[in-house]
């Protein structure tokens, strides 16, 4: 971690906040809070416009839409611990994991209705959060990032096998036409001969309906990260980031405040978690696995570590490549390059054809280095300079000599 | 620091809130728009879509690689293109060639990684995206369990390929859902006498058994049968799936007073647990006065093949092999040969014969609704697919067939010559009660 007190930008690269305070104007505030909103605003519109802003794309379906937002939400609240606090998590996937069974099992005992699933899910995904947090942050950096990917992989491994009547192993825990279901019980709903469908007071929650449920619950997660950020805790947390030792130095117990991030991270992942299981009933052990702790790492730096929107940026860029890239095979190659001759066609598909389809690992790959090593701040930077391309030299000078967005750590 | 902190703010919100609240409304209309159909996905152009979900990556992609080859197979042969393979021996003469309902047939794929999460990920694509009536596929139990539930909840017909597990049509079966494929029961009860004749009846076992649905099942199933013979059974250890290395599973067993070792593994798992087995020496071992055996329930040609010679002599029991003299196995090798120059694995066979009775299903039918599909299918009795005279039980969706026992080849005269037949078990011995495993079918999901 660098350790000189560097400015940190803003997302929308307004005005560079810096942890003394009195710099701050009132002035600047105010225009701060005039660019969330309309930030804000943008973002919902366009969120919930997205079945057809992402119509071109191929990706207007409503699982894939729904894991845009889940994956958003999950890289929102990992940006957090992450992108605030510099503290490398490498086992988020655990709580998404732990979100994924209390929801699964409060539809089997309680009741198909989202609501308390998505309650026991953050609750118990923040509970375990805790736990972790106060074994894992006695320790910073790699030693931190280790801590936690093996309580991620011990996790996994309970789950996989130790746990399997909990957890249903392998196979994962489904819903059985015999689950006990007490509330939906008592409430005297009827039971069918087929198994029944998650639902919010009626809606079910497959489809664009699950969808919008996500979609608000994203917005809603946006909002509050927005909150974070430009609070005295976000301060307190981008002030451990830039210099810990000279936290402590002032008399600030820093601890209590990475445990709050991290709980508050952790409930981030267990409400992904269970969205994921209201929008399919189903809680299956790789959830938790490493690979699923390193994606959502990916997902942040990809999008740019430490600013608002990146995280559901990097989200969807990753969703999308391993949903729809991965789909693709020669016969839409072909369909593609059409237009040319037959001899380039062949030539450009033969080229193109070890990146998509099994290879979109690969090209994810070289996505992903080409922005560690031209745009160190993510999508973020590439958009921020690109608007300072347009709105002018003068500005965006000052701008970029202050405006150093922080490489990832 | 607070934001929003004057109430013009605060106003602006609700404002943008109640504006956000509108825009989320709009959509509903065209979801109603879109519930017009009787079912989910109706076909309304001239094709029909197939989806195929098969492991492309993971211990299962040899398996997910042919089976997608015999499905493709499986599509040129309903569209009326190649030779035509087993529709020319199938009992049922509805499938002309011309597609299925006037409809010609065409597919998506997807990668299911051997992974629950990522299988429903793909299918749900399939479904929600490309428009797929039926979803097949599945190497791995609990993929296949996964995707079965799936496909109950959005409403088309899952046909089974490659899964061996008693849940599959026991305790989690589901009305949509279909297989042709045996189950570790069936195995177990063909196998036994065999092994009683082979090994004698006052022997004890050791199960190495890999940790998920398919291996506990057959772990199960195994212990049930050979314990009924008089077998006694030392332990049963689990190994996690995709292991790698089973060295440290192996060394204790020959200090367990076992003599035999049952491998409940498959895939790249069965290919090193057996030829590390047989590395470590443990079948010219003499415990307890005997022959040390090793036992693999559950044998594919594939994994034969990459275990080599260490196969040899091995008991086990498959659901299809290339070398049956049937007219129909010889149709559907000579056709799969021809396009892709080598014999086809039990997993291409039982896909390839899954997506033909789909397709002769929905034709008899009239109909891709999958209520009126899964009626067609329940109780079907068909003959000429390689397996003998075979049922579709209506109670739980399961074929019921003969079951072949067969051995590693001594002396393979060529490299997919590595199993012989040692017994064909008929049907009404491996039949069992339709409560036997539990579960409830529920009833049936058009999905609109």
């Amino acid at each position: 971690m660098s350790q000189n007190l560097e400015k940190i930008k803003s997302p929308l690269d307004m005005e560079p906040l810096t942890i003394e305070i009195h710099e701050v104007e009132a002035a600047s505030r105010s225009n701060t809070a005039r660019n969330d909103l309309i930030l804000m605003a943008v973002f919902s519109a366009v969120v919930l416009a997205s079945p057809w802003v992402l119509a071109p794309f191929g990706a207007a379906y409503p699982d894939l839409l729904q894991r845009f937002c889940i994956f958003g939400i999950f890289a929102i609240g990992f940006n957090i611990m992450f992108g605030l606090t510099g503290y490398l998590s490498f086992g988020h996937a655990a709580f998404l994991g732990i979100g994924s069974y209390a929801a699964v099992w409060s539809f089997k005992l309680l009741t198909m209705n989202a609501i308390p699933a998505l309650f026991f899910g953050v609750v118990c995904a923040g509970l375990f959060s805790a736990l972790i947090g106060y074994v894992c942050l006695r320790r910073a950096g790699i030693y931190f990032s280790i801590l936690t990917l093996a309580f991620a992989q011990m996790s996994y491994n309970l789950a996989y096998s130790v746990l399997t009547p909990i957890t249903n192993g392998e196979t994962g825990l489904q819903l059985t036409l015999g689950d006990a279901r007490m509330v939906d019980a008592a409430f005297g709903v009827e039971r069918t001969s087929s198994l029944p469908i998650t639902n919010l007071f009626g809606i079910k929650m497959s489809g664009y309906e699950g969808f919008y449920l996500c979609a608000i619950i994203l917005i809603i997660s946006f909002y509050i990260s927005i909150r974070i950020f430009r609070s005295p805790f976000g301060m307190m947390l981008r002030g451990i980031k830039t210099n810990q030792n000279r936290m402590s130095y002032t008399g600030i117990n820093t601890r209590p405040y990475l445990l709050a991030a991290f709980v508050v991270s952790g409930m981030y992942a267990g409400l992904a978690g269970s969205l994921m299981a209201v929008t399919d009933p189903l809680a299956g052990a790789e959830r938790m696995q490493w690979t699923a702790s390193g994606e959502v790492v990916l997902m942040t730096i990809l999008g740019g570590a430490g600013t608002l929107l990146g995280p559901v940026l990097g989200a969807g860029v990753i969703k999308y490549f391993e949903n729809i890239f991965s789909s693709f095979n020669k016969g839409i190659l072909h369909s593609a390059f059409e237009f040319l001759p037959d001899g380039v066609a062949d030539f450009m598909v033969t080229i193109t054809h070890p990146f998509v389809g099994e290879g979109w690992h690969l090209t994810l790959g070289v996505l992903f280095m080409f922005i560690v090593i031209f745009l160190p701040g993510g999508l973020m930077e590439g958009a921020q300079r690109i608007g300072n391309l347009f709105t002018g030299g003068g500005k965006s000078n000052a701008d970029s000599r202050s405006g150093q967005t922080q490489p990832a750590e | 620091m607070s934001l929003f902190d004057d109430n013009v703010n605060r106003r602006l919100i609700l404002k943008t809130g109640l504006a956000g609240a509108a825009i989320a409304t709009a959509p509903f209309h065209f979801v109603r728009g879109a519930g017009a159909a009787d079912y989910r996905n109706m076909p309304k152009g001239k094709s029909v879509i197939f989806g195929f979900n098969v492991p492309q990556t993971g211990a299962y992609a040899d398996e997910g690689a042919d089976e997608l080859r015999a499905y493709k197979l499986a599509v040129q042969h309903i569209n009326g293109e190649g030779d035509g393979g087993m529709l020319n021996t199938f009992t049922s003469k509805e499938l002309k060639g011309n597609g299925v309902n006037g409809k010609k047939v065409e597919f998506v794929t997807g990668d299911t990684q051997t992974k629950s999460d990522a299988a429903r990920a793909s299918a749900k694509r399939m479904i929600e995206k490309d428009g797929a009536i039926m979803i097949t596929g599945g190497s791995s139990s609990g993929v296949a369990i996964a995707v079965q539930g799936l496909c109950q909840e959005a409403g088309v017909i899952f046909m089974a390929g490659l899964t061996h597990s008693n849940d599959t049509t026991g305790k989690d079966k589901k009305a949509n859902g279909f297989r042709h494929f045996f189950n570790t029961e069936m195995s177990g009860a063909a196998l036994a006498p065999v092994l009683k004749n082979a090994f004698g009846t006052d022997r004890t076992a050791y199960h190495l058994t890999a940790d998920y649905t398919w291996g506990w099942s057959q772990e199960g199933s195994i212990k049930k049968y050979t314990e009924a013979l008089g077998w006694k059974t030392a332990a049963a250890v689990r190994t996690p799936l995709g292991a790698g290395d089973f060295s440290q599973y192996i060394t204790p067993v020959l200090n367990s007073g076992a003599d035999v070792l049952v491998l409940n593994h498959y895939g790249k798992d069965m290919v090193n647990s057996l030829t590390q087995a047989v590395q470590f020496g443990l079948r010219d071992k003499q415990v307890n006065g005997k022959d040390f055996a090793i036992v693999v329930p559950l044998y594919s040609r594939l994994m034969a093949q990459g275990a080599g010679k260490n196969v040899q002599g091995i008991f086990g029991s498959t659901n299809w092999h290339w070398s049956l003299q049937d007219e129909g196995s010889k149709a559907f090798v000579k056709s799969f040969g021809q396009a892709y120059g080598f014999p086809p694995s039990q997993a291409a066979h039982t896909c390839y014969v899954q997506a033909l009775l789909y397709a002769d299903a929905c034709q008899r039918a009239g109909s891709f609704a999958p209520c009126d599909v899964a009626k067609a299918l329940e109780g079907f009795k068909f003959d000429g697919m390689g397996n003998g005279a075979t049922e579709y039980r209506a109670e739980d969706h399961q074929c019921f067939k003969d079951v072949l026992v067969v051995k590693g080849k001594e002396n393979p005269d060529s490299k997919f010559d590595v199993l012989e037949v040692v017994e064909v078990t008929p049907r009404s011995q491996v039949e069992y009660k339709p409560d036997l495993l539990g579960g409830q079918l529920g009833s049936c999901n058009n999905g609109a």
